[in-house]
């Protein structure tokens, strides 16, 4: 009874061994499948179903082609919830590759290998905790009674902090019920997507390069600007993608942290969970997906990819 | 005439690995130096001193007459040709010869004529807008010779520039490279392992050996005159004659150097030279041990007292049995005097 178990294995042992493309199917078809079928076949359906829209009156779905969600998508309310959702996003990735940027530049060039695995984990430690955890700890460091209030207090330079509160728009009585803290929470939480791909760039550049253009006449900020920058850029873009993808979708920390004003991400939620309107949904999820994609072929017309 | 490059008792030390040892030595201006040596010898650290990716951990660099202590790569007139070329990739092949005119924020009307000049030296005319990937080997080091060349150094420093080509392309890149350095007129700075390349290209060389150097001169003194047994032997091939059988040829020194092709083989019978040998000349009796057939030489490895001998032979009027027969002969091997070379300890 062994013996013929054994050999039957064996013989799809051998059968594999023959047939590599048959190996090849067995392997690629899993994730082909859930790809292919359920995220491609999702966005599909999404798309679609942006084209359909509600009866007013039955608030029921009418499954004809119709442009009418289109329109109500870019009402002045919808689009004030576009601008500030993408204003964000781009605020937060600014602001994150400003302060990744020379982290990743010393871990990829200076670091010692020690060093280096101890900045390694600070960078992705915080993604071992929960996110709602931390998004809800930034609540209790920017409120009013925070250790940030109190430190600007204790240093004599509260009314710096009143004056910030006091700017329109992104101002509010506390920084937990501001857009500076929507904005602070939301730089601290994707930090470590734009950090690790900049490093793994900078890593791949080569230190002959560096010294080559030293070599020519070029002074360390000349340097920086035509050989590390451009070469690092695939890293930034792909760093960018994180921050900004992700600042665009979600509806979590803009709903604890900030002055209630609507996000795209909180939009989707109540479009079809309380209003049961699953057309707006779809309109409101394909602006992200249209925003990324001009973003990524404007990076590709600029020249990001090219030292990939 | 200036030296164009001067080392005075120039150290370098990482850690606790002293990398070069209070090595001296000056450059012509104008001329091919080698600096030859195996791998961890020192070479390749002294030329990095010298473009400013290291500096000196005691003694001075001259670079024509003036004190390169602190001064950056950037501010000396020497350019770098590297072992892995080191071009950007993401610039094309114009824009990657055009960089230090482009620092330098010259016209972009001159320094398109500038890289088409150099492009054409480097023999490759259309290849501007081509990125660095679409290149060969052997047409990458030609970008990376242009590009150094463009700014008009005075000192041209190659880091094994050709160690990446296959042999036949080495060839022809060796003959390029000392035809350009000619044509441009400046000091070459080469360093490399392999002692043909610097044989064939070299005004004179310099042989390193754990951060010191054994020996400078032309290629001819070098292989012609080596001083120490470390020369001899990286240097081609040579027989080290020590101990007992030393003691034949003179007092002083404890070992010699012969060149296998400078021995002429006859056969003992056939020799009625052992009583009439020439004046000038040295000989030894053996026997051979083990015939190695190259095609143009033979080689044979002869016993003389227990020291194994290499002696190399045309093989002019040879044949094919007669090589084979030589296996066990008793030998006499003669050569000149001259052609013995007591070496320091």
């Amino acid at each position: 009874m062994a013996a013929t178990e054994q050999s039957a294995g064996r013989r799809l042992a051998t059968l594999l061994y023959r047939q590599p493309r048959l190996t090849l199917a067995l392997l690629l078809v899993p994730p082909l499948l859930y790809l292919l079928v359920l995220y491609l076949g999702s966005l599909a359906s999404l798309l679609l179903q942006s084209f359909f829209a509600l009866d007013d009156f039955s608030g029921l779905i009418v499954r004809q082609f119709t442009l009418r969600t289109y329109a109500n998508l870019f009402s002045p309310a919808n689009l004030d919830i576009i601008a500030r959702t993408t204003t964000m996003a781009l605020a937060v990735t600014i602001a994150d590759a400003l302060l990744a940027f020379p982290l990743a530049y010393y871990m990829a060039r200076y670091a010692t290998p020690r060093t280096k695995a101890a900045l390694s984990l600070a960078v992705v430690m915080p993604l071992w905790a929960s996110y709602l955890v931390r998004v809800y700890a930034w609540k209790l460091l920017l409120a009013k009674e925070g250790i940030i209030g109190w430190v600007f207090t204790h240093l004599g330079i509260g009314w710096l902090l009143d004056g910030i509160l006091a700017l329109p728009v992104i101002g509010g009585p506390s920084l937990s019920v501001s857009l500076i803290g929507t904005f602070l929470t939301f730089m601290y939480v994707w930090l470590p997507y734009m950090i690790l791909p900049i490093q793994a760039a900078l890593e791949r550049v080569p230190p002959s390069l560096i010294e080559a253009s030293a070599d020519l006449g070029a002074h360390d900020n000349q340097t920086f600007r035509h050989v590390i920058l451009p070469l690092a850029l695939p890293g930034v873009v792909a760093g960018s993608i994180f921050t900004f993808s992700l600042t665009l979708g979600d509806f979590i920390i803009p709903g604890i942290v900030g002055n209630s004003s609507r996000f795209i991400g909180m939009a989707v939620l109540e479009q079809q969970g309380t209003s049961g309107n699953i057309p707006l949904a779809a309109a409101f999820t394909m602006v992200p997906i249209l925003i990324m994609a001009v973003y990524l072929l404007t990076a590709k017309r600029l020249g990001a990819f090219d030292a990939l | 005439m200036t030296a164009s490059i001067e080392f005075q008792h120039v150290s370098r030390n990482f850690g606790a690995v002293q990398a070069v040892d209070a090595v001296s030595f000056a450059v012509n201006d104008g001329e091919f130096f080698s600096m030859l040596g195996p791998s961890g010898s020192g070479k390749t650290t002294c030329l990095r001193m010298i473009a400013g990716f290291e500096q000196p951990s005691s003694g001075t660099i001259l670079l024509h007459g003036r004190d390169t202590a602190g001064l950056p790569p950037f501010e000396r007139d020497v350019n770098t040709v590297f072992q892995d070329y080191a071009l950007f990739p993401h610039m094309t092949v114009g824009e990657n010869v055009a960089y230090g005119p482009m620092l330098r924020k010259q016209p972009r009307a001159d320094r398109e004529r500038l890289v088409a000049e150099m492009l054409q030296l480097v023999r490759l005319p259309d290849m501007a807008n081509r990125r660095p990937s679409q290149l060969s080997g052997g047409q990458r080091q030609r970008v990376a010779l242009a590009r150094a060349l463009i700014n008009r150094p005075r000192v041209l420093l190659l880091d094994e520039p050709l160690g990446a080509l296959d042999l036949k392309l080495r060839q022809q890149m060796q003959i390029e490279l000392k035809s350009i350095q000619q044509q441009v007129g400046i000091t070459f700075i080469y360093v490399t392992h392999d002692q043909d390349e610097a044989l064939t290209m070299s005004d004179r060389l310099a042989v390193f050996n754990h951060g010191r150097i054994e020996q400078i001169g032309s290629p001819i003194d070098i292989y012609e005159r080596p001083r120490t047994a470390f020369v001899a032997g990286f240097v081609g091939v040579s027989n080290i004659i020590a101990g007992a059988l030393a003691a034949q040829f003179g007092a002083g020194s404890v070992a010699f150097a012969v060149r296998p092709e400078k021995i002429r083989m006859v056969e003992v019978e056939a020799a009625e030279l052992a009583q009439s040998l020439p004046d000038g000349m040295q000989s030894v009796i053996g026997h051979v041990t083990e015939v190695i057939y190259l095609g143009m030489h033979t080689r044979y490895v002869v016993d003389v007292d227990g020291t194994q001998l290499i002696v190399a032979q045309q093989n002019a009027e040879e044949t094919a049995s007669t090589i084979q027969a030589t296996r066990g002969r008793a030998v006499r091997l003669i050569w000149r005097r001259e052609h013995t070379h007591a070496l320091e300890a």
